[in-house]
């Protein structure tokens, strides 16, 4: 029997995964090869970059994983390697090892994503294939609760959601809160623009999810949970249901749990579209029904939390390790890492890389390793400029400190913060007051409003970023940016408006020479802020095909055809439709 | 016509009222199914939950504009999310945006003339691998560039047409 899988997490299905499962359908049909063939869903591996992908695995143990497939590929693959046994080795991206892209592999190790397209995230059966459920068995018959914290105490995991706090000790906190009514909460509220590695898990992998939430109920003593995603990810929401619904079936949810006096039982709660909710009191109240706003802590969750019941909140790749380390121990999981962080980290790479994509990589790995070692370095051959964490609380680490090894205190060190793993790789054309601005406009848009100087610092620092990259900076913006950052940092309630001025701070101290070049020179020396751009036709390059002076929107453009065209900067609005229709790249920016 | 499908999601609405009007925390829930149904949060529905929950208006009012899912407006036949996050940004967001402005004359937030569109901005959809990247009902589609999604646009509209 031939396995052939499809990858069919979002990011296979909008790059077409779809037309190419339906196409490996029709053939197996046509050709009536359901006993020799077997067609399989699965999620997300992490080449992203390659997507759609397909795997063909042998019954002698060999698999090969094709990339860029589209319908043609996929009936050459179908022809030649599932029916033949013939490798089509133009199109292999990835064989396990012996050739391929073979370094995004070699430095990772894989704990959260141990399933990650390797399992049909839709199948119960796959995931028990796999060990699935086993930690949850040796919690519940071969551990007292007590015991089940130890071992996460021990293994030295913390908060992957970004906070960073000992899971164990949270833990430890919720059970020791006196109370009968205790909930186990999944953050799946995965806000950060530039992270989706929550999204992955769920969609890939959702068993292990779940795993972890049991485990951790029976360790803290909980009854009810709740998983609170985000409504912009309908196929991690379908995939929940689908594994909530399986896992009471087979009696890994609900009333006394493989035959034990264990209970448990599980709801999906939508978000409704709020960054603030990522929050954990926040989050509260929006299960509760209400404004999604953040309170005072203490008390904290452990203590009073979802309708002021001792409440235990964690991330989503947070409880994915839980049933890894039950399985291999706490010492196995401690022994990687750095001293204060252990195991290991997902990050989802973006931005100007050669291979963006999802990766697990064992902590003190350095970012340079991550960007040139495994995502194979700068797009087009251009220069590393920066490397922003941690989202809208995070910060911008520059070239020259991504020697800094993945550590939550050495990451803290420079600014950024480890963050949920986001991690946006800039180039030489990225202006750092532009990305400093749109985290600001991000924030200052998700305010949820409580306190006035989130609500209106943040907007007055956005109105300056604004001022500044279109040309009308002033000499006091600086000084102005660093007093509303500390002032917005010291008089937040929660951590969106005390980490809001983070990216600010963080190019300010790295790049303050591109601040001075728009302040003082008008200049953006990335060439990305429009206002301080100049578009201009390149004499020996233009054919005077008419094109961009028929598409400029201003009639800014002049020139008679088959003559040079010349682009009048008076009436020019910068809007870039004539660069981008040039067939002759004769338009470039001054 | 019009009546009957407007009676039948009253009726679909009625059901979910009945089913999670009791539950604790049911106003989310429950103001995310409206608007399944019809497509916004019509104003009845808000009395409707608030009779149901024993929540007075005014506090489910405030849950409506504090998240950025709700709509208190009909929207189009297909609603455009343009993806805004870090990625996506950096990679050309903007440029896509514009594109959509221009090609369906049309503003954030906004329908267009003919009804088939609504656009909206999200602050990521999670897809940075593939930016810049738009959702278009529960479709992602990534890699654009201003060319490719005019294309997708026009699919959308072709198929409209074919329809009728």
């Amino acid at each position: 029997m031939k396995t052939v899988l499809v990858g069919m997490a979002t990011c296979g299905i909008s790059a077409g995964a779809e037309k190419v499962w339906n196409h490996l359908l029709k053939l197996v049909e046509e050709k009536n090869l359901w006993s020799e063939v077997k067609l399989e869903k699965t999620g997300c591996i992490g080449m992203c970059y390659k997507e759609p992908l397909v795997e063909v695995r042998h019954d002698d143990g060999s698999k090969t994983i094709y990339g860029e497939v589209d319908v043609e590929k996929a009936a050459k693959i179908f022809e030649l390697d599932v029916l033949k046994g013939k490798t089509v080795e133009d199109l292999v991206v990835y064989d396990y090892g012996k050739k391929g892209e073979a370094d995004l592999f070699s430095k990772q190790k894989r704990i959260v994503l141990r399933n990650c397209g390797i399992i049909n995230p839709e199948d119960i059966d796959d995931y028990i294939d796999k060990g699935g459920y086993t930690a949850l068995e040796k919690a519940l018959f071969d551990y007292t609760p007590e015991q089940v914290i130890e071992e996460v105490t021990i293994s030295g995991l913390r908060g992957r959601g970004g906070g960073g706090f000992p899971t164990g000790k949270k833990w430890m906190f919720t059970k020791m809160s006196p109370g009968e009514k205790k909930y186990v909460i999944c953050n799946a509220d995965e806000g950060d623009p530039g992270a989706f590695m929550d999204r992955s898990v769920l969609e890939s992998d959702p068993h292990s999810v779940l795993e972890g939430m049991l485990i951790c109920a029976y360790a803290v003593g909980a009854q009810e949970g709740y998983i609170y995603v985000r409504a912009e990810y309908p196929r991690a929401i379908e995939r929940l249901k689908k594994a909530i619904s399986d896992a009471t079936e087979r009696g890994y949810l609900g009333n006394n749990i493989l035959k034990s006096s264990f209970n448990f039982s599980l709801k999906i709660k939508e978000g409704a579209g709020a960054f603030v909710c990522g929050e954990e009191t926040a989050l509260i109240a929006s299960i509760e029904g209400k404004r999604g706003m953040p309170r005072v802590r203490p008390p904290f969750p452990a203590v009073s939390g979802l309708w002021g019941k001792p409440t235990n909140i964690n991330n989503v790749e947070t409880f994915a390790n839980i049933p890894w380390i039950i399985t291999n121990g706490a010492l196995k999981f401690a022994s990687m890492g750095t001293e204060k962080s252990k195991g290991t980290k997902v990050f989802a790479l973006a931005g100007k890389i050669e291979r963006s994509g999802l990766i697990e990589v064992p902590m003190g790995l350095t970012i340079n390793e991550i960007i040139y070692d495994i995502a194979g370095g700068i797009k087009n051959g251009k220069k590393l400029k920066a490397v922003q964490m941690g989202g809208p609380s995070g910060g911008c680490i520059p070239a020259e400190l991504c020697d800094t090894p993945i550590d939550y205190e050495e990451i803290v060190k420079t600014g950024a913060i480890m963050g949920s793993g986001g991690m946006i790789v800039m180039d030489e054309e990225t202006c750092m007051v532009d990305v400093a601005k749109f985290f600001l406009s991000f924030t200052q848009k998700e305010s949820c409003g409580k306190c006035t100087f989130c609500r209106i610092g943040t907007k007055r620092m956005l109105e300056i970023l604004t001022r500044i990259t279109e040309g009308r900076g002033e000499e006091e913006d600086i000084p102005k940016l660093y007093e509303l950052a500390e002032k917005i940092k010291s008089a937040s309630l929660c951590g969106l408006g005390q980490t809001a001025p983070n990216p600010v701070l963080t190019t300010l101290k790295y790049f303050l020479d591109e601040y001075k070049a728009h302040i003082y020179d008008k200049k953006c020396p990335a060439k990305v802020c429009p206002a301080l751009v100049k578009y201009v036709i390149d004499p020996d390059k233009c054919i005077g095909c008419t094109i961009c002076a028929k598409k400029c929107p201003v009639g800014a453009i002049s020139g008679a055809p088959k003559k040079v065209h010349v682009i009048d900067s008076e009436k020019c609005i910068s809007c870039g439709k004539c660069m981008e229709v040039c067939p002759k790249d004769a338009v470039y920016k001054e | 016509m019009v009546s009957s499908s407007k009676e039948i999601k009253d009726e679909l609405f009625s059901r979910k009222l009945r089913k999670y009007g009791n539950e604790r925390g049911a106003v989310i829930p429950l103001l995310q199914a409206a608007q399944e149904i019809y497509s916004y949060v019509p104003k009845e529905v808000i009395s409707m939950i608030s009779e149901a929950t024993k929540i007075p208006q005014s506090s489910i009012y405030g849950v409506v504009t504090f998240y950025k899912q709700f709509r208190l407006k009909p929207v189009g036949k297909h609603i455009i999310k343009v993806c805004q996050g870090t990625a996506c940004h950096v990679n050309g967001a903007n440029e896509i945006m514009k594109a959509v402005e221009e090609h369906l004359n049309v503003k954030e937030d906004e329908n267009t003339d003919d009804g088939l569109f609504t656009l909206q901005s999200v602050a990521c959809l999670g897809c940075c691998s593939l930016s810049p990247a738009v959702m278009i009902d529960d479709e992602t589609y990534g890699k654009l560039t201003p060319d490719s999604i005019r294309g997708i646009l026009d699919s959308y509209r072709k198929n409209e047409g074919e329809k009728k």
